[in-house]
């Protein structure tokens, strides 16, 4: 077997394989299909201050090669996760990374600063991308000073490893991406959902209640492979990438384009055991590439 | 608060071979399909009356896979039966694989219906293809010592399913929208609704669950109803399917499909 291992800041991760916030519910949804001891870590569902009911049905609505959802980060809020989810988390070897979303800076940094307290999470991922809540979210993801505000913030509250989630719709990504850098982030996650929308024609009405959503899965691939690229040719930071990776052979191409790790998303959806598919795919692909260390693969495009 | 059981077996994604395909309507195809594997047995796999299986559709027809009711296990056989009516290109691409075929099935999905507080006489009542869990339901109870009744409504007579096949297990009565059979207009105004029934179980269009959840509501008697909300996952891990209850935005497919009347906000 290569030496899968990577880092991410001082994460130390067995594979390069993770799992996108969202798509994974908290990991244990997955159990019955997978070993999530096998996965590199796993990153469970967006984590707010307070809880939250998130948007009205209908929230997703299947497009060509991909989904569109507007889920709108519906969760029990961070002390729920705390005192029932995290208890339960706790049983894996795997490293488990809480995904945190919030509607001002001080919410983030609440956050942050609670989940600092777990010794088993050794990193967060800051959401700083969602396109379907109407306050924050993405908001903070579009411009480089709500992006370094939000860092800089939680970075103030969480003495483990950062990692700030990009979103792809902005002009340059990698101005946001130099700004979260800037203010002490330890990765850069990329790509959140693009927004997007799609009308059922017959009845004359959008098919989400909050007519717009965020696309994902396979469709999305090249947009986030080129802006992984890009990033990482512009920051020193580790990139991880994800966007509508479907199979280990997509999960190569994020690590030539610069990703360090990868995240599995909507295809967890679709295939249960793809993410265990994705690691023994990276394994043979070293082997037959002759290649020993998965970090030699790294950005070599 | 009455609410359902919540869902105890454990998933499995399995292939299966698909050994008959049977036409039951002019768009309803009966797929009757057997594991692949030899070895896995279907009584092992814990399914009950009212879950359902994450189908992937044949030659990635769709991007996501399709949420299909079971219908019926039959165990002798080792054969699970799903009935798929023509509802888009998901649905169209699994009805029309190929005896022989196979499919990649996730299941057993969802809660199911809660059979032990049926009393002495269910009524189990399906509109469309929502009389497929029905059947398996029907089953059971009779399996348990309860006859059930089944009031099964239709646009016409030849889009009733399955009504001899239901028989085997209880008394059938018919509602037909064009009066083609049995009481004409909707199952909401068949005569059997006069007598007294101790449960009801529903499963159809969604007017047609409200409808009969709005009749239990004001009889004050137990009733449950499968939604078929649009679905993600499939194991409550995406949050798309989520139904508005008492208890806040639950998945369908994993709080769900089958809810008590009084956790949802209907008549709200």
């Amino acid at each position: 077997m290569a030496q899968l291992g990577v880092k991410i800041g001082s994460l130390q991760l067995s594979n390069p394989v993770l799992t996108a916030s969202g798509t994974f519910g908290y990991g244990e949804e997955f159990a019955d299909f997978i070993d999530l001891n096998k996965l590199g870590g796993f990153i469970v569902k967006g984590t707010t201050l307070e809880p939250r009911q998130g948007n009205d049905y209908p929230r997703m609505v299947e497009t060509p090669s991909g989904m569109l959802n507007a889920v709108g980060l519906q969760n029990k809020g961070v002390d729920y996760f705390i005192e029932n989810i995290y208890p339960h988390l706790t049983k894996y070897s795997s490293e488990i990374i809480v995904n945190i979303s919030g509607s001002s800076v001080d919410d983030y940094a609440k956050v942050a600063e609670k989940l600092n307290a777990l010794p088993r999470i050794n990193a967060i991922e800051v959401n700083i991308s969602c396109p379907n809540v109407k306050t924050g979210g993405m908001a903070f993801g579009t411009t480089t000073s709500g992006a370094a505000a939000v860092t800089k913030a939680v970075r103030n509250a969480f003495d483990k490893t950062l990692i700030v989630k990009l979103s792809p719709n902005v002009t340059d990504i990698t101005e946001i991406a130099r700004a979260v850098e800037s203010e002490g982030a330890d990765a850069v996650s990329l790509i959140n959902t693009l927004m997007g929308m799609a009308i059922d024609v017959e009845h004359q009405r959008p098919y989400l209640s909050t007519y717009t959503g965020g696309l994902s899965g396979a469709a999305v691939r090249p947009v986030a492979v080129r802006m992984v690229w890009q990033v990482h040719k512009a920051v020193k930071i580790p990139v991880i990438g994800l966007g509508g990776i479907m199979s280990g052979r997509d999960a190569l191409e994020f690590i030539l384009a610069g990703a360090t790790a990868i995240e599995v998303g909507t295809a967890n959806f679709i295939n249960p055991k793809v993410t265990i598919e994705i690691v023994d795919f990276i394994d043979d692909y070293c082997r037959r590439h002759g290649v020993n260390d998965i970090n030699q693969l790294v950005g070599i495009i | 608060m009455e609410t359902t059981n919540s869902k105890t077996n454990r998933n499995f994604m399995v292939d299966f071979l698909i050994t008959g395909s049977i036409d039951v309507s002019t768009d309803v195809i009966l797929l009757q399909m057997t594991p692949v594997d030899t070895g896995i047995k279907l009584g092992n796999l814990g399914i009950c009356p009212g879950q359902f299986v994450q189908v992937k559709t044949p030659n990635n027809a769709t991007f996501l896979r399709r949420p299909i009711s079971v219908c019926f296990v039959d165990e002798g056989a080792n054969q699970l039966w799903l009935l798929i009516r023509n509802a888009g290109t998901g649905s169209n691409a699994i009805m029309h694989a190929p005896v022989g075929s196979s499919l990649n099935i996730i299941l057993p999905l969802g809660n199911g219906f809660s059979l032990e507080k049926c009393g002495s006489t269910p009524l189990l009542i399906g509109g469309g293809v929502g009389v497929a869990p029905l059947l398996m339901l029907g089953a059971w109870l009779k399996h348990r010592g309860v006859t059930p009744t089944f009031l099964i409504g239709a646009k016409t007579r030849d889009a009733l399913l399955l009504i001899d096949t239901l028989a085997q297990y209880g008394e059938t009565y018919i509602s037909t929208d064009d009066a083609s059979y049995g009481d004409a207009g909707l199952v909401t105004q068949n005569h059997i609704l006069e007598n007294d029934f101790s449960s009801i179980y529903c499963c159809g269009p969604l007017p047609m669950m409200k409808a009969v959840a709005k009749i239990a509501a004001e009889k004050g008697i137990f009733c449950e109803v499968s939604l078929e909300n649009v679905m993600g996952c499939g194991i409550g891990a995406c949050l798309c399917c989520v139904e508005k209850t008492v208890d806040g935005n639950l998945c369908v497919c994993k709080d769900g499909p089958v809810f008590n009347i009084k956790q949802l906000l209907w008549h709200n």
